[in-house]
């Protein structure tokens, strides 16, 4: 059960403010993608509308090629889970993860609250629910709590009921809105693994925001950057990483953030810049493993003021300030590094093929170069 | 350090609030109110059940201790059970129409995109309206012969009704007076209720299927509501069982009786009929009821967060 | 372009149905104006009109206050609902900051005593009440119509609840700064539980304003009356005729309420509702 969603120019504004910018997107069966962004970037808005809770300006979606833009939320064969886990908190566990079954299943009267319990001839039917129930509860865990209300419940526990909720009807495409940042940090790790584990199981397409690029990375097979209501860039964590199309993705994606340095003052702290840039203005970018603490052939040298620098076990960050004021940041192996006291200069050496390069406006410059093919965009 | 100050002297204890003062300050600050408490209340409700176990009338020089004379008359005066038996059928009418009116509008506004204020602005108004004035206004309005309501009938074709001169109706007639006052009021608080049900719930609900408005009335607002039901059950209860000033000014119990209830018929026993023995016994009676709808009332609020 | 799903019509069926029974409730407060313009000889046309055919002015509004002493029941009104507002702030503050700050024997017996008294109605204390002040001969004065409110425990409650909140550590800093306990509750404390009192204030303005009850006990002479049971009195001896004087003897007398009311809606709400919210 999966299915393949298309997002086609997708829009959508609040009175005078769009929140969405003719977002399109494409994502395969059984594929893992997360909308990651930072706040008030719309990618929860994108899943809401894609759930049917909220209406787009204009564009149009389709589940498996057909148009879903006119189907209420219940009939686009899709399930949610919330940040808030939304929960019923009158129900217990087991109650609030048959709900979904009940409402499909059963007919209108032996919804109600009283009277639904003695409305006949649906036993056959709730005993096939109550065996459902039990089957999606033991997949995520909390088989022992059906009987218990969400109140008596952990953070994570919620979140397991919430996940067996969306799971309990096997729906082609499930839609999660940042479920784990209610979460404390170890927990998130945990349940983290588990998603995935999850996603693997059921072979369902997963469609997950987060505000939270690690949890974005870690997960999915391809991850959407999202901001100012477009979606940047949308490709594989490496990709994004290693080729990132525009510098804010290059910012958000990596921590810590990438070092960002004009051209004017990379060819300041070492002529030999002059020849390897542009001539036009540009913002060279470098990634904090690319910078070596020692020299290294083919390396460009520069010197640096050291600002701090940040144990971090098996590896150190070091950080530190150019002449002109650009930051860099250094990734190295903790072994066998001496370091002058803070405020010290120090010299480190800068790849001489500069991985990355953007324009003013910070849209990714590709060059040929070494024999690689012209590209952009 | 004022901390070893009152260690040493063993005076005043540290006390929870960090307050480390002299209890005489407090006692200072209390004495007005307790005096008053003392006068106003307390004292007067000791005397008026005293006063239950006496024949005193006022103005009459003797007093008698008479035991349970006056409640042993109770059971028997007509009067009496039929006020008792008014205001159980008035309070009937009165509390559940006013809480599902209440329930409806709340729920209704609540689902609206414009005009929610205007709405709770319309429907709250009649609180905030003398009642007196109002009483007058709808005495008029159901007037038998000139009344709108009676004229707008007849211009329907319709016979006329003179509510308030018909034994039948007249009780009613007070209790629709009554649920529109109380209406809005109710309404107020469950949209104080609604409002703490998480936005979130509702996408959950459609996700999960609901889809009429009637299925996620039953399974998620009302539900969630049911804390906000039974204090607004109560309230409604304890204001439509105190209902006085429309019985006063629009039928002054009539017709023949029909609209009298406990607290008109203590008034009448008591101010009109000065026989203040037997009125404290009725007071007695009324304050009881009370007590009961107030320790459920609190029962209530203890458990309001039970989720 | 893509119309949302979400159908409308529910939205106009709500409209529809709201609108409906805001006519309903409404149309009481629109016979009360209706009528307080019309002509005496319409008055008695058996035939509902919308407007008056004939167009009376505020002839009746004019003989509310120099006829009946409509102005008189107003300030009567604002003499009793004020006087105890006044008394009410005065005594309960005090003892509910006691209570919410101050640890002393028998706080519990006396918060006890103010929980059992929230459930007490006027009319349980109102026989031993009447007869203590026709004793000291009170009967038929301002005095007697404000007395049994002076206490009110829902404001030793409402303001314990609010004081409580209030930091300690303000409180602990004015008496460093040497304050008396008596500055720091008016100068320091009440200020900054201003919405509550406010509230509160709400609250029993509205409930002593249309008071019938007591008033009708205490009160005999037309001078002091207060509006609600002026209205019962005058609509008594007039014995119905005279709807148009009437009426707009109504919607003098609850014209104060009514146009606070649409001021600070958001205060008047919350003030009256505040029994059944806390």
């Amino acid at each position: 059960m999966t299915a393949a969603v298309e997002l086609r120019n997708i829009s959508k504004s609040f009175g005078e403010t769009q929140t969405l910018r003719d977002v399109s997107l494409s994502i395969r069966p059984g594929e893992f993608i997360s909308l990651v962004g930072p706040s008030g970037c719309g990618k929860s808005t994108l899943l809401r509308i894609l759930a049917g809770l909220a209406p787009q300006s204009s564009g149009t979606i389709s589940i498996d090629g057909a148009e879903v833009d006119y189907l209420p939320p219940s009939a686009r064969d899709i399930a949610m889970v919330f940040q808030s886990y939304a929960l019923y908190p009158h129900m217990t566990v087991g109650q609030n993860i048959a709900t979904p079954l009940r409402m499909r299943q059963l007919p209108a009267p032996a919804r109600l609250p009283v009277i639904g319990r003695i409305w006949p001839g649906q036993s056959a039917k709730r005993a096939r629910i109550e065996q459902t129930v039990i089957e999606a509860a033991r997949l995520v865990e909390i088989e022992a709590m059906l009987d218990r209300k969400p109140a008596a419940l952990s953070g994570g526990q919620r979140q397991r009921v919430a996940l067996a909720r969306a799971i309990v009807r096997r729906p082609r495409v499930f839609l999660m809105d940042e479920p784990l940042s209610n979460l404390d940090a170890r927990l998130r790790v945990t349940m983290r693994a588990e998603i995935a584990a999850l996603h693997q199981r059921l072979g369902a397409t997963f469609i997950y925001v987060t505000h939270d690029q690690v949890e974005a990375m870690t997960m999915s097979d391809r991850v959407a950057v999202m901001m100012g209501g477009e979606i940047v860039q949308c490709a594989a964590p490496t990709e994004l990483y290693d080729n990132p199309r525009d510098l804010r993705v290059a910012r958000f994606v990596g921590s810590p953030e990438i070092a960002t340095i004009s051209s004017d003052e990379l060819i300041a702290a070492n002529e030999g810049f002059a020849t390897l840039l542009p001539h036009t203005p540009v913002i060279a970018a470098f990634r904090p493993e690319t910078v070596s603490l020692v020299p290294v052939a083919g390396h460009l040298e520069i010197s640096a003021t050291l600002q701090r620098v940040e144990q971090l076990g098996h590896e150190i960050l070091v950080f530190l300030r150019l002449a002109g004021g650009a930051r860099l940041t250094v990734r190295a192996a903790a072994a066998n590094v001496t370091l002058p006291a803070a405020g010290q200069r120090l010299s480190v050496w800068l790849p001489r093929r500069t991985p990355m390069l953007f324009d003013a406006d910070g849209a990714r410059i590709f060059r040929a170069r070494h024999g690689e093919p012209a590209h952009a965009g | 350090m004022p901390a070893d100050l009152t260690q040493s002297s063993g005076m005043v204890r540290p006390v929870r609030m960090g307050a480390i003062m002299s209890p005489w300050i407090a006692y200072c600050l209390a004495t007005p109110a307790i005096l008053l408490l003392a006068l106003t209340v307390i004292g007067p409700i000791i005397v008026m059940i005293a006063l239950s176990f006496t024949n005193y009338e006022f103005g009459s020089l003797g007093i008698q201790w008479t035991g349970l004379e006056n409640y042993r008359q109770l059971l028997d005066d007509r009067t009496f059970k039929r006020a008792l038996w008014n205001t159980f059928a008035y309070v009937a009418m009165v509390a559940p129409a006013s809480v599902l009116l209440g329930l409806f509008l709340a729920v209704l506004i609540d689902g609206l995109r414009h005009g929610q204020r205007f709405y709770r602005l319309v429907f709250f108004l009649p609180v905030t309206a003398t009642v007196v004035a109002m009483a007058m206004v709808w005495k008029y309005l159901l007037h038998g012969t000139i009344g709108p309501f009676n004229l707008l009938l007849q211009s329907l074709g319709l016979p006329s009704l003179d509510i308030f001169g018909n034994r039948d109706l007249a009780l009613a007639g007070l209790a629709a007076i009554n649920i529109w006052s109380l209406a809005g009021f109710n309404m107020v608080l469950f949209a104080a209720g609604l409002t703490g049900v998480p936005e979130d719930i509702y996408d959950a609900a459609a996700m999960d299927g609901m889809e009429s408005s009637l299925d996620r009335f039953l399974n998620v607002t009302l539900p969630l509501l049911g804390p906000t039901m039974l204090f607004v059950v109560v309230t409604s209860t304890i204001t439509a069982f105190k209902v006085f000033d429309t019985v006063a000014v629009i039928t002054r119990g009539g017709p023949r009786g029909s609209t009298d209830i406990l607290l008109y018929t203590t008034y009448l026993e008591g101010f009109s009929y000065f026989r203040m023995g037997s009125a404290a016994a009725m007071t007695v009676v009324f304050l009881t009821i009370m007590m009961i709808f107030a320790w459920i009332q609190a029962r209530v609020l203890d458990h309001k967060v039970h989720y | 372009m893509n119309t949302p799903y979400r159908c409308r019509p529910a939205q106009i069926l709500s409209h529809v149905v709201l609108l409906f029974l805001a006519f309903l409730f409404l149309f009481p407060f629109y016979v009360m104006i209706v009528t307080s313009i019309r002509s005496p000889q319409e008055l008695f046309v058996r035939e509902f009109r919308w407007l008056p055919q004939q167009f009376t002015g505020l002839q009746y509004y004019i003989q509310a206050v120099t006829d009946i002493p409509a102005l008189t029941f107003l300030k009567n009104g604002v003499i009793v609902s004020g006087g105890i507002l006044f008394v009410q702030l005065l005594t309960a503050i005090p003892c509910a900051y006691a209570l919410a700050k101050f640890q002393f024997r028998g706080r519990d017996l006396l918060f006890a005593v103010v929980l059992f008294s929230l459930t007490v109605p006027i009319q349980a204390p109102a026989l031993p009440l009447f007869l203590g002040l026709s004793a000291i001969g009170a009967i038929d004065t301002y005095f007697a119509a404000m007395a049994p409110f002076f206490l009110s425990v829902f404001a030793i409650f409402l303001f314990r609840q609010t004081f409580r909140s209030y930091p300690d550590e303000i409180i602990q800093a004015a008496r460093m700064d040497g304050m008396s306990e008596w500055a720091i509750l008016w100068t320091i404390v009440v200020p900054g539980c201003l919405p509550s009192i406010a509230a509160f204030s709400v609250f029993s303005v509205v409930a002593h304003w249309n008071d019938l009850y007591w008033p009708m006990v205490v009160i005999r002479s037309t001078e002091l009356m207060t509006p609600p049971l002026g209205l019962a009195v005058f609509a008594d001896s007039e014995s119905g005729a005279n709807y148009g004087a009437l009426m707009a003897m109504a919607a003098i007398l609850t014209a104060p309420l009514m146009v606070g009311f649409l001021l600070a809606q958001r205060h008047f709400i919350r003030g009256i509702t505040m029994t059944g919210v806390k």
